[in-house]
């Protein structure tokens, strides 16, 4: 009886790409399926508990235990929420951005799919970022929203994260959508740097920064480090929930080409 | 405590958006899993 050939491990079975058996050591050893499986699986545990300690950590320290600001009140302690939802909004489009990059450079097959993870991540704290700072912004300037360059900004930003979900999902051919999600990303960070200087470029409801790489920060430190807390706890919370993802969107493409591959012999 | 209703409110959503991202990515993990190693021999090293 004739044996079937076993099925190549690096086989991508979406756009037919077989990926050399020793691959080189570059960038696309980590395009072998079975590799990034395995290492993803190692760091899995590493960023989820630190994850869910750090935020609950960091909330619970916000809401409780850090002081009330002597202009907002209690208010204050809803920064707590929005100001690491926005740092995420941003460095997520980032993220999505070097995605992409790599994706239409290198032809890097995990790129793809890790682009098409981070999209629906990305948007959910952009959205959740925009949420939180309306529920801010009615009790201290009076509006749920206003035209602010700050907010208009950070609109068009969630609106690119779903131009990008929407584009990526349009094309019968998986290939061309990852293709044009990732040239709509690339053009889209030129969004960035105008969400980060529209609070100096613009005269902004939006206050400016308080913690800048370059000055001392310019908040109490009693606020500031539940604030950090919180940061690091929402991004390897994002990092966690784009690697899940990403390991499952593997899994169903590996699934994919073996159902085909048993639909060809049969 | 001030403006309570906003608050936790606020809270509710930063707790409840990455709540519901993770749950949703554990689930399709699970299910990917299983899936994977109900067809694919090689599975359960991954």
């Amino acid at each position: 009886m004739a044996s079937t050939p076993p099925i190549r491990c690096y086989l991508n079975p979406v756009d037919s790409i077989a990926y050399p058996a020793r691959p080189a050591r570059n960038l696309h050893r980590f395009a072998n399926p079975g590799r990034f499986l395995r290492l993803a699986g190692r760091v899995q545990p590493w960023l989820t508990w630190p994850a869910l300690l750090l935020t609950l950590g960091g909330l619970g320290w916000g809401l409780f235990m850090a002081p009330a600001d002597w202009q907002q009140g209690d208010a204050v302690r809803m920064m707590y929420v929005h100001v690491p939802s926005a740092w995420l909004a941003s460095a997520g489009y980032v993220s999505l951005a070097l995605a992409s990059f790599a994706s239409l450079v290198w032809r890097h097959p995990l790129a793809d799919l890790a682009a098409a993870e981070i999209g629906p991540v990305g948007a959910g704290f952009t959205a959740l970022c925009l949420a939180t700072g309306s529920l801010w912004g009615k009790p201290m300037w009076g509006a749920w929203w206003v035209w602010d360059a700050r907010l208009t900004s950070v609109l068009v930003l969630f609106f690119l994260y779903v131009g990008h979900i929407a584009l990526v999902r349009a094309f019968d051919d998986p290939t061309r959508g990852y293709r044009a999600g990732a040239i709509l990303a690339l053009v889209g960070a030129v969004n960035l740097p105008v969400i980060k200087f529209s609070v100096e470029w613009w005269n902004t409801l939006h206050q400016v920064a308080s913690i800048t790489l370059t000055g001392a920060p310019t908040m109490s430190r009693d606020m500031l480090w539940p604030l950090l807390v919180c940061a690091i706890g929402f991004t390897v919370a994002f990092a966690a929930i784009v690697m899940a993802r990403t390991r499952a969107a593997v899994m169903e493409r590996r699934i994919r080409g073996l159902l085909m591959a048993q639909a060809d012999r049969a | 405590m001030t403006h309570l209703g906003f608050i936790a409110a606020t809270y509710a959503l930063g707790l409840a958006v990455p709540a519901l991202f993770a749950v949703t990515a554990w689930q399709r993990l699970t299910r990917a899993r299983a899936r994977l190693a109900a067809i694919d021999p090689r599975e359960g090293r991954a």
